[in-house]
């Protein structure tokens, strides 16, 4: 069978993961009481990018599997933005 | 595609084909909640102050609790493929019940998050978000929308979970076949990464 081929992450790797993604929670909620303006939709969105990106590359296996999932991911993330973009486009020079 | 080619003149199975289906799906999700998001921003754009009002109703520590829930089920259903990798069923079913307690868990907390707010007025037409004005009904719409078809969602993965795991007992998905499982896993991910933006967004409105 093909299986063998496939890369098995370790429950280690895993727990890793975990822990980076729950220390990132505690400063997400650390930071809201720092008073920085608008920046602290930024930092919160920075912030939450990067555990979304520890959740695609680890636990949906983007870093191990065949590229074309996270070029096509990558895509989707690009569209989204690029759509976001063009909305505050239109509405900040309404 | 030359791992599956080997295969083919026995069983008819593409594990390559499912998962690709699988994550087509999940972009189709993405972009799904994408336009929410987009919503959002729009509305909070121009409802700055009504928002961050709307914000501060929300119960924070809910939130967290259900986030580190979510993101140790994220933990635990990828462990429960590693399990099922390696040939250890017994972990496997382990991993992947604990995943599904902790998702009927999340809905607990959910049904009380709710029922707080809906018992003080604070849903689509209630009394008390009314006098708030409309930013802050836009806030609510928003909050029960996104936050509700993600309730949906956890809803479908625990019927995922039920299935696989007796799918898993009856040894129809072990180490050689276990693409179910990984779907499964997959959708899961996908749930927790939507909650990731969630969370900040609704909760920690600053």
């Amino acid at each position: 069978m093909s299986e063998e081929k496939h890369h098995i992450s370790s429950y280690k790797s895993h727990l890793l993961v975990l822990l980076a993604l729950l220390i990132l929670t505690a400063a997400s909620v650390a930071v809201t009481s720092v008073e920085m303006g608008a920046y602290n939709t930024l930092v919160a969105m920075l912030l939450a990018g990067a555990k979304a990106t520890l959740v695609l590359l680890w636990f949906m296996h983007l870093r191990f599997d065949n590229k074309i999932y996270a070029i096509f991911t990558a895509f989707v993330i690009v569209l989204f933005l690029l759509v976001l973009f063009v909305t505050f486009f239109d509405y900040s020079y309404r | 595609m030359e791992k599956n080619a080997e295969h083919t003149s026995h069983v008819h199975r593409d594990d390559e084909a499912d998962k690709l289906g699988m994550w087509l799906f999940i972009f189709t999700e993405l972009l799904l909640f994408g336009m929410l998001f987009l919503m959002y921003a729009v509305y909070r754009y121009r409802n700055p102050v009504a928002f961050q009002l709307g914000g501060e109703e929300i119960d924070v520590v809910i939130g967290v609790i259900n986030t580190v829930i979510l993101l140790i089920s994220s933990a635990t259903v990828a462990m429960s493929i590693t399990a099922i990798q390696r040939g250890k069923k017994t972990q496997a079913l382990l991993f992947l019940g604990t995943t599904l307690i902790i998702a009927v868990v999340f809905l607990v907390n959910k049904y009380f998050e709710w029922g707080t707010k809906i018992e003080y007025g604070f849903y689509p037409g209630g009394e008390a978000l009314l006098e708030l004005g409309h930013g802050t009904v836009l806030f609510f719409g928003l909050y029960y929308i996104m936050s509700g078809i993600h309730a949906l969602h956890i809803i479908i993965g625990i019927g995922l979970f039920i299935y696989v795991f007796q799918q898993i007992r009856a040894e129809k998905i072990h180490k050689t076949d276990y693409v179910w499982l990984e779907n499964t896993g997959l959708y899961w991910h996908l749930v927790d990464l939507i909650w990731i933006f969630l969370f900040p967004l609704f909760y920690l409105i600053h």
